[in-house]
Order: C-alpha cells, then sequence, then structure tokens
C-alpha cells in the first residue's frame, strides 16, 4: 500500500523523537566497546608500540590490515549511492543515507587507524604540509603522504555528499520540534525554506558531489594498493593491485550495506521502507563483485604461479598450502563459495540470504586484506630475516574498538538525522518523480504539502 | 672530488665472530632487545651475521654472511617516507634522520634486506652500560627507525680534521666500528671514488658480487665470495 506523505514524515521521524531500551543499551555497549579502544591506545602511548605483535620483518599487520578494511568498507556509501543516483535507479532512494553514513564513519575510523600505528602519533600532523619551523616538506613521493591528501579530500568530499541532500530533512525535524532541538536543527538546516530557487541549487550541487566523488573514490583506495605496490616487497609490487583493491572495497562496501540495511530495518522498524526489493537489487550488485574479485584474485594468483620467481613463489605457497593456508581457503569460502549460491539463485537472495552472505563476506574481506599484508611482509627476499606474527590484546582491543565506534557512531547518527532522506521518499510519491535528484523538486516542501498553482520553470532537466 | 662511501664484505674471510655485531652495538649505542624481545622478532641490529649450513652433523657446510644496510644508491626506503626520515646525503649515503621519523615503518618493510631496526620500546641499558654510551651518537628514542649509517660520526669527524688540516682524505686513515674490528680483515671500508683504495680495488674483483644485485637497488656494499666450497683439507 502506498504511504501517504504524512505517514513518511511521521514514521521517518519517530526514531529522532522516542529512543527504545533496546536502543539505549545498544548505545552503551558500543561506547564501552569504543571506550576499551581509547585505553588500549593509552596503554600503548604510554609503553611504546611494543606492546603490539608487530615485530620485525612483520612491521604492519593488525593495524595496516583494519585501515585497508575500514577504507574498503567506506566505498559502501558515496560510490554506490553516487552511481545509482546518476544511473537514476530510483529504488536507491531509501538506501542512499544510510550508505553515505557508513562512508564518512568507516573513513574517519580508517583515518584514525594509521595515527594510532606510527611510532610516534604525537607528531602525526607532520604529515600535514604547512610551513613549518623545520624547514621542510612532506616526501610528496611518499605513497603515505598521497594518502593522506587522498582520505582527507574523500572524508570532506563525502561528508559534503552526506549533509547536501539532509538539509531539507534537518529542516522537517526543525519544523517538527520545539526548544533546543529545534534551535539545533535551525542551524543544521541553513535556513532551508524549500523555496523552488533552494531546490534548484541542491538540485546542482548535488550533481556536481555526484559525479565529482565517483573519482575520489576510485582513487583513495587506488591509492590505499599503491602503499603496498609502490615497493619491492614479493607479491605487494603488482600492477594489479590498484583495480583488486578498489573491486574489494566495492565488495565489502555492499556488503557492510546489506548489513547495516538488515539491523536498521528491524531495530528501527522500517520494514515497510527497506524492502526486499532492495536486498534483491544490492544482493545482484554485491554477487557481480564477488564474481569480479574472485577473477580478480585468480588473475592475480595465476600470473604469479607462471612467473615462478623464487621470492614471490615463497609468499605464495605460505598462503596457499602452508602456514597461512586455513586462512586462505576460509577466505575464499567467505568470499565466494557461500555468497554465490545464497546470491545467485533467486530463492535465496532474500534478506535472510543476503545478510548471511554479507557476514561471511566482511569476515573474508578482512582476512583478504591480512593475507595480503602479512605473508608477504614475514617471507620477504632473505631467509635469514624471515619471521612470523602473533597479534596481542592492545591489537585485538583496538580491533575490536574499531568496530564498536563504527556501531556507536552510527547509532548516534540514526538518532539524530533521518536514516533513510525523507524528502527523496515523498519525491518518490510524484508520478514523475524520477530525476536525477527529482525533476519536479519544487513541488514538495519539507512538510510534505504539495505546493498549489503552476510548476516552476526553471528547474533544470 | 666527492667521496663515495663503500664496504667489502669478504665472505671467503668471515669467520662468523660477531666481533663486527658487538663493536656496533658499542660504537653506535645500539641497545640490547633482550632475550625476551629477540624471542619476539624485536632484536636490535645494525649488521647481523647470517649463518646458513647445507648438510648435516658431522660435514655441515657453514657460510656466514653478515648483512647491513646496503646504503643503495637506489634506495627502496628512501621515496616512500613521507617525512624525509630516510634520505640521500650528497655523498651517496642513505641518511636516517631520527628527529623527522614518526614511526611509520614504511621504510623498513620497503627495505629488500630487513636491515632496519625499529624502537618498540624506550631503549635502556643496564647498569653499568650507560656509562659507556658513544658521545659522537645520538640515542634514539621510542617509535624510532634506525639503521647502520656507516659510522657517519667518524666519516664527519675524519672529513673536518681533513679539512682543518687542508688535506685530502687518505685511504685507510679512519675505518667503521664494524670493520676496525673485524679480526680476519672480511670487512673493508673506504672511499669507492679513489681509485686507489682498498675498497675499490676489492670491489672490482672478479669474486665481487652485490647482495640481491638483481632488484637494481644499487647497493654501495659488496660482497666478495669464491661462489664454490672448498673442504679445509683441499684448500
Amino acid at each position: 500500500m502506498q504511504k501517504t506523505a504524512e505517514q513518511i514524515e511521521k514514521d521517518l521521524l519517530r526514531p529522532i523523537f522516542t529512543s527504545s531500551a533496546k536502543y539505549k543499551i545498544a548505545v552503551a555497549l558500543a561506547a564501552c566497546l569504543t571506550l576499551s579502544g581509547v585505553c588500549a591506545f593509552g596503554y600503548q602511548l604510554y609503553n611504546g608500540i611494543g606492546v603490539w605483535g608487530i615485530n620485525s620483518p612483520v612491521f604492519w599487520a593488525f593495524d595496516i590490515t583494519n585501515f585497508v578494511f575500514w577504507i574498503g568498507i567506506s566505498h559502501a556509501g558515496t560510490l554506490i549511492s553516487a552511481i545509482l543516483r546518476l544511473c537514476n535507479a530510483t529504488w536507491r532512494r531509501p538506501v542512499t543515507r544510510c550508505a553515505e553514513a557508513i562512508t564518512v564513519f568507516s573513513i574517519l575510523i580508517g583515518g584514525l587507524v594509521p595515527l594510532c600505528h606510527i611510532g610516534r602519533p604525537w607528531l602525526a600532523y607532520w604529515m600535514i604540509p604547512y610551513p613549518s619551523e623545520r624547514g621542510i616538506w612532506p616526501n610528496f613521493r611518499s605513497p603515505l603522504a598521497w594518502d593522506f591528501f587522498a582520505i582527507s579530500t574523500y572524508l570532506t568530499g563525502s561528508t559534503t555528499f552526506l549533509y547536501l541532500p539532509t538539509i531539507p530533512d534537518f529542516a522537517a525535524v526543525r519544523d517538527a520540534s520545539k526548544g533546543l532541538r529545534k534551535r539545533i536543527y535551525r542551524v543544521l538546516a541553513l535556513g532551508w525554506q524549500g523555496t523552488p530557487r533552494q531546490w534548484q541549487r541542491l538540485e546542482i550541487a548535488m550533481h556536481i558531489m555526484a559525479i565529482a566523488i565517483v573519482p575520489v573514490a576510485v582513487s583513495v583506495h587506488t591509492i590505499v594498493s599503491w602503499d603496498f605496490s609502490m615497493t619491492l616487497v614479493p607479491m605487494w609490487h603488482s600492477t594489479i593491485f590498484g583495480p583488486y583493491f578498489v573491486i574489494g572495497a566495492i565488495f565489502s562496501g555492499i556488503a557492510a550495506l546489506i548489513l547495516a540495511m538488515a539491523m536498521l530495518r528491524h531495530f528501527l522498524h522500517l520494514e515497510e521502507y527497506l524492502k526486499p526489493l532492495h536486498f534483491n537489487n544490492l544482493g545482484k550488485l554485491l554477487l557481480t563483485m564477488s564474481l569480479l574479485w574472485f577473477y580478480f584474485t585468480f588473475a592475480e594468483r595465476l600470473t604469479t604461479w607462471y612467473g615462478n620467481t623464487p621470492s614471490e613463489m615463497d609468499v605464495f605457497w605460505q598462503t596457499i598450502r602452508l602456514h597461512f593456508a586455513p586462512m586462505f581457503w576460509t577466505m575464499v569460502v567467505c568470499n565466494f563459495v557461500i555468497p554465490m549460491p545464497l546470491l545467485a539463485i533467486k530463492r535465496f537472495r532474500t534478506i535472510t540470504g543476503t545478510a548471511i552472505a554479507s557476514c561471511t563476506i566482511i569476515v573474508g574481506m578482512w582476512i583478504e586484506r591480512f593475507l595480503i599484508i602479512v605473508p608477504a611482509l614475514d617471507h620477504k627476499f632473505l631467509q635469514y630475516a624471515w619471521g612470523s606474527y602473533k597479534p596481542t590484546w592492545v591489537e585485538d582491543t583496538l580491533m575490536a574498538s574499531s568496530f564498536g565506534m563504527m556501531a556507536l557512531l552510527y547509532l548516534l547518527f540514526s538518532k539524530f538525522v533521518p536514516m533513510i532522506s525523507i524528502w527523496e521518499m515523498k519525491v518518490g510519491l510524484q508520478p514523475h518523480g524520477g530525476g536525477i535528484i527529482t525533476t519536479r523538486p519544487a513541488m514538495v516542501k519539507p512538510h510534505g504539502l504539495v505546493l498549489e498553482g503552476p510548476l516552476p520553470t526553471d528547474v533544470p532537466e | 672530488m666527492s667521496h663515495k662511501w663503500g664496504l667489502v664484505v669478504d665472505l671467503d674471510r668471515c669467520t662468523g665472530c660477531e666481533a663486527c655485531v658487538v663493536a656496533c652495538h658499542a660504537e653506535n649505542n645500539v641497545p640490547t632487545a633482550g632475550a625476551d624481545q629477540a624471542a619476539r622478532g624485536r632484536t636490535m641490529q645494525w649488521i647481523r651475521v647470517e649463518r646458513t649450513w647445507e648438510g648435516d652433523f658431522p660435514n655441515p657446510k657453514v657460510r656466514f654472511q653478515p648483512v647491513l644496510c646496503q646504503q643503495c644508491d637506489n634506495a627502496p626506503c628512501e621515496p616512500v617516507c613521507p617525512t624525509y626520515a630516510s634520505y640521500h646525503t650528497p655523498e651517496g649515503l642513505n641518511a636516517q634522520v631520527y628527529n623527522r621519523c614518526i614511526g611509520t615503518r614504511f621504510c623498513a618493510n620497503a627495505c629488500p634486506y630487513t636491515v632496519r631496526s625499529f624502537n618498540f620500546f624506550d631503549p635502556k641499558w643496564e647498569m653499568p652500560l650507560q656509562l659507556q654510551l658513544n658521545p659522537d651518537v645520538s640515542v634514539r628514542s621510542v617509535g624510532v627507525m634506525e639503521k647502520c649509517t656507516f659510522c657517519t660520526q667518524r666519516i664527519k669527524a675524519a672529513e673536518i680534521g681533513a679539512e682543518a688540516e687542508k688535506r685530502e682524505l687518505k685511504d685507510g686513515e679512519f675505518t667503521t666500528a664494524c670493520a676496525q674490528s673485524c679480526a680476519s680483515k672480511a670487512l673493508i671500508f673506504g672511499d669507492l671514488n679513489n681509485p686507489d683504495s682498498e675498497v675499490a680495488r676489492l670491489a672490482s674483483s672478479n669474486r665481487s658480487t652485490k647482495l640481491l644485485g638483481e632488484l637494481g637497488t644499487k647497493p654501495n656494499v659488496t660482497y666478495l665470495e669464491r661462489g664454490t666450497w672448498q673442504d679445509a683439507k683441499n684448500s
């Protein structure tokens, strides 16, 4: 049954004005987990980074695995939502905001990891190019300097991309509330009145951002992959890494999105908004990514095997057959063997089916990043310097707290911002509401009242 | 003419005594990690002696190979450092500027020789070892990468001394701590740009080879090796 504009507004604003006991418990748990990470980081700062399990030659392990993992998850949102907007896929409407929020928070977390992982975190600001008393710039040849620029650009871009379409919804909250809340949302809404001129500007701004954010997203994960492929390390020095990482990022990103949507649907009772159709469509996208991931992994492994370089083959066999083989084959099962039937067979591509596939993919993609980093480092060229790696409780805690932080930020976001774009859902009610943003945005006011009178003629197509 | 410092490691002479390792620790204030940390792979060494062997007791064929920073002309560690802590000096040395290092450890990952040591903790010396710290060498703090400098403090001292006396540096006038302590003269340090120096002569020997030379890192450390094993009674 089609919902009316008033119903939509009431349903989607509900989580902002009421919070259940379950929600409060979830926030408390996530906050505890986050806090445990803060304590672990304090312990590390006080004692030195030696409290981690990293050693020589495995100088990077859980830290950079989590960095790549979270930056990968960030490809859920902005990229997918931008592409869906540009492709005019109307089913995207309830999906985009939860996706964009994942992006912003996972970049924040991903960006925090390198700050915590360096030996002297209090000097992290030396990565910033500013005319310093030290008289030197950062080394622009270093992929880590590229990382700094890529991630800060992506964070700025995706925050803007999240904020822009939220402005009309902030106005809706403003108009529905009073007191302090009204004052806060008045600031957030930036004086939004829903005039045709404002709609037109919003549409132009969102269009520009949607186009601009796609190359930024692709470049971010390419640059992350270049942290590895710009070195001589066996199995790192590879031309395939750029696209391989981008595909892997979108893959894990969609999985994270499906999981987040399944949880939102359940906990915020959005059953009538996040429908099986959305899971079905995203499931198809996930299926494509799973196939692409398999193709890239296969191509990478096969070319290494045929090249048969001794140093690369040491790492190759470590992952396929020796020490890391259990992890490697778990990864293949998680990323391909389990998701394949669940996503390819229509009967299984349900909400439960896609959510199960997403869970295994999240695990599998974390393992993938670990297997890229650690086996290569502990089997570099000189056998005498080979090593092994075992994480300590500090690394485990920091990793758990990164998930806690994601949950916390996401939960708090769902409290302060409607997780589904109210105005875009209302536009979906319009008979012709199928434009890139909408073809007739000026017809809808934040309240969902349809304006009387003729359509404005100055709305660009 | 500018100098180009180089080291020759004669593998046919190395007895694996590790005097070079001890001398390096003493000269460069390299802390000892301790048994516990060493077991976890946190050994602090600017030079290590790799032991490899073929065959079993009673006839193992043991080889020793001292490995230190190769001071590459085309060093993989340098471009990856975001803060120029790892940088190339005009004399072709791979310098590590401790004060610039923020501890990303990217250089150590990029180094194919795994010769960089990281300060996982603040360094400690047990009484009375801290009384023998070399005042010419800074002590590194927690979170900083360090590695062989070719005893840059000795190079500087010799260069400044020669300049004060307005003369050219002579070959063999000074040497690194490892070369100085090598009883079998397996390590020879000097100026590769001086064609009369012993190091230049040995580096062009037909026994010379570079460690992982195929990677194109252009090391300034040259290894001399006959290449075939000969039993004691035949040689």
